[in-house]
């Protein structure tokens, strides 16, 4: 009825002037350069990424080359020889990195959660390896790991142990790199879960108690599951960080993981397939797979934790 | 209603504002595009004595013309990366590139990287093109176009202790038979002293171990560029190179690259290494090496076939295609590569350098060791010109390449390793010819 009389009425229409079309709209106006921004910025490596991933480019994307369909796809899901063992590795580095430092980390949080004298000092001690620059933390490990002259080995000598290839070894070099994961990232783990400890209310651990259950008890039946939608925050965002590790790998087993790929996760074979090989076809199919690979695993987790929470 | 009108409203002013906000983008320009005096040009290249020279160079270039000379130096592979990412956004925010003609240039050349500077070596007979060794013209040159000026040359030569050797009673090895029953004396693992450092990761190793496959008589590829990694020939230098390194080497060789590799020697803690003889500054470099005075240097041993070991141009600057001071940057080659300045850093830097006369000057060579300077100027006739595959997909290559000689570190059947090596090399051959 408004709008009729509004766009019939001539002296209606006259009395709207800009300003009042500005002002009407103004919360709009404001947020759509940063909507456009940001939509340009998501959406077009997405979308030139999964373009790139139906051609053959190869050497230089401004080079001709043509559309070859799922071809690339196909390509990945039929190799057996790098792209499932880098799947499986990525899989175990995840799981296993996520899974001790979830365990470790609510431990030391649990730890810390009570004051005591030098608290802050031990705190900031932890925290170290979380500010510490990735590629430096690399390459700190690597000397370290040196098989002849580095650290673990004179420490496996001094307590009389077997010398370890640790880094260099193909059979341990990926438990190693689990290894300076969680040593890199649990800090991380512990900041959030005590976060979530200071949160929680203290009447239902003092009822429990009150109702003689045991410390183990209280930590199983009330802080727990109190602390479950923090633990699965934790999750989420370790193990997204986890799936696309790159930084320690590349710098302690350089390209393609090492010389035998034991080290090759999706995202190190999706760079050598790309910079190294130039096969900028392939290399995007293969991170759309990784991709989806992790909108699944978020999905998985995001149910897990609706499951949770619903318990 | 007046949620529908607001939706429309919306609907009219996204494109519009969307629109101005493309629109200025598009606006921006190339800041880099200036017709006018050059004032600045920037070079991107590897770490090497070449680069470390560059930068006592830079400052005088400025001083003598005013255009202030940029150096961003990388390792090799980050090298290629940075290249690879900014050419493949045709980006001009650099000049003048080094690069290695072996790893890149068919497949930049291919991509419309390079700038031709066919005409400009030509150009001027004082600077004299003729100078450069003709085996580094020939590097530097593909299907008749030369894509850049070589700047260094590197040959494949033996680095030992002449301290540990004269101690044991041991000649310096001629043969790599010699080589091997020395690194077998010689090596005491319980001690932490090695017989021998090699390069034993995958990918880096190839260039090292093609010295070893030239001299028992093979080559990556035949004459017709073919795949030839499963001849009898390459298969005896994969289990030779193998050996060498499992019975002889430090433990975690497949994790090394020339840096690791060198370390081990430079601590003393090797008899032998054998690698490029460009990296000689690095143990004689009193903060890094512990061999300064201990450390000597030998032609690459005899094999079957003759001491048939690499003779390359490990870096050569050329000119980015999209750069907008094209003129300036060749300007800037030419004056660094010539012949005073090429002496100066064979003397200064112990760069060895492209250019015949400079090794040819007492004066020049003076300061680079002596050993060096022989092997240098007599190269004898095994001399090959290429120390890795030769195609556009070098570093797919090299992969498949490096494969057979894990498993010959690893003590594993190399004939069959390089059997399956072979046929995935030659596919990968098969995929350029289409």
């Amino acid at each position: 009825m408004f709008r009729t009389t509004l766009e019939k009425d001539p002296s209606l229409r006259r009395r709207r002037k800009p300003i009042d079309w500005v002002d009407a709209n103004l919360k709009w106006i404001l947020i759509v350069p940063s909507i456009v921004f940001v939509t340009a910025l998501i959406a077009f490596p997405i979308g030139y990424t999964i373009f790139l991933s139906l051609t053959n480019a190869q050497g230089a994307v401004t080079r001709p080359f043509d559309f070859v369909g799922l071809a690339n796809y196909a390509h990945w899901l039929g190799d057996t020889d790098r792209f499932w063992p880098a799947v499986g590795r990525t899989a175990y580095f995840t799981g296993m990195a996520l899974v001790l430092e979830l365990v470790i980390g609510l431990a030391i949080a649990l730890l810390l959660r009570k004051t005591f004298r030098g608290q802050g000092l031990v705190r900031v001690f932890i925290l170290l390896p979380l500010v510490a620059t990735p590629v430096a933390v690399g390459m700190m490990w690597l000397v370290i790991f040196e098989p002849s002259i580095g650290f673990a080995n004179v420490l496996m000598d001094f307590l009389n142990l077997p010398r370890q290839g640790w880094l260099s070894d193909k059979d341990s070099a990926l438990n190693t790199l689990i290894f300076i994961d969680v040593w890199q990232w649990t800090p991380m783990v512990i900041l959030i879960l005590l976060a979530g400890l200071s949160t929680l209310p203290e009447e239902p651990d003092e009822a429990a108690r009150v109702d003689g259950a045991n410390a183990w008890q209280r930590f199983i039946h009330i802080t727990l599951p109190l602390l479950s939608p923090v633990i699965a925050a934790a999750a989420i965002l370790r193990s997204i960080d986890a799936l696309k590790t790159f930084d320690i790998i590349y710098a302690t087993k350089g390209r393609g993981g090492g010389s035998s790929h034991e080290a090759e996760t999706l995202n190190i074979l999706a760079y050598s397939d790309a910079f190294e090989y130039s096969r900028y076809g392939r290399a995007s199919a293969l991170l759309m797979l990784f991709f989806m690979l992790i909108i699944i695993v978020l999905v998985v987790l995001a149910i897990l934790r609706k499951r949770g929470e619903k318990l | 209603m007046f949620s529908s009108n607001r939706a429309r409203r919306l609907a009219l002013i996204t494109p519009v504002v969307g629109a101005m906000v493309l629109g200025l983008a598009a606006c921006g320009g190339n800041p880099g595009a200036d017709g006018g005096e050059v004032t600045e040009l920037t070079v991107i290249a590897a770490n090497s004595p070449w680069t470390e020279g560059l930068k006592t160079l830079a400052g005088k270039y400025e001083e003598e013309t005013g255009i202030k000379v940029n150096l961003e130096a990388y390792g090799n592979e980050q090298l290629n990366d940075t290249l690879k990412v900014k050419l493949n956004a045709q980006s001009s925010d650099f000049d003048i590139m080094g690069f290695q003609v072996q790893d890149v240039m068919r497949e930049f050349s291919r991509n419309g990287w390079l700038t031709d500077m066919t005409e400009d070596v030509a150009s001027d007979p004082e600077w004299a093109w003729d100078d450069f060794q003709q085996a580094a013209r020939d590097a530097v040159e593909l299907d008749g176009v030369v894509y850049g000026v070589p700047v260094m040359t590197e040959r494949h030569i033996m680095y030992y202790r002449a301290d540990i050797l004269e101690e044991a009673g041991i000649e310096v090895p001629q043969t790599l038979d010699e080589l091997k029953a020395a690194a077998d004396e010689l090596n005491d693992p319980d001690n932490g002293f090695y017989g021998i450092a090699m390069r034993g990761a995958r990918v880096p190793m190839v260039t090292q171990l093609s010295s070893f496959v030239y001299s028992f008589g093979g080559d990556f590829q035949d004459e017709d560029g073919n795949a030839t990694i499963d001849s009898p020939e390459a298969i005896e230098a994969y289990e030779f190179y193998g050996d060498l390194l499992r019975e002889d080497g430090p433990p975690g060789a497949t994790n090394m690259g020339w840096v690791e590799a060198s370390a081990i020697f430079a601590q003393g803690n090797a008899a032998f290494y054998l690698d490029a003889d460009s990296q000689a500054y690095t143990f004689l470099d009193e903060s890094n090496s512990a061999v300064v005075d201990t450390v000597a240097f030998a032609r690459f041993p005899e094999g079957p076939a003759g001491a048939n070991f690499y003779n390359i141009v490990p870096q050569t600057i050329g000119i980015n295609a999209f750069s907008q001071k094209k003129e300036a940057a060749w300007e800037f080659i030419k004056w660094v590569s010539n012949e005073e300045n090429s002496k100066w850093l064979l003397s200064e830097e112990t760069v060895p350098v492209a250019r015949q006369s400079a090794w040819d000057d007492d004066a020049s060579t003076a300061g680079f060791p002596a050993g060096l300077v022989d092997i240098v100027r007599d190269l004898g006739d095994g001399a090959v010109g290429h120390d890795r595959p030769q195609l556009e997909q070098v570093a797919a290559a090299r992969e498949i390449v490096g494969g057979p000689a894990i498993v010959a570190i690893e003590g594993g059947d190399v004939e069959e390793a390089a059997t399956s090596a072979n046929a995935e090399f030659q596919d990968l051959l098969d995929s350029e010819e289409q």
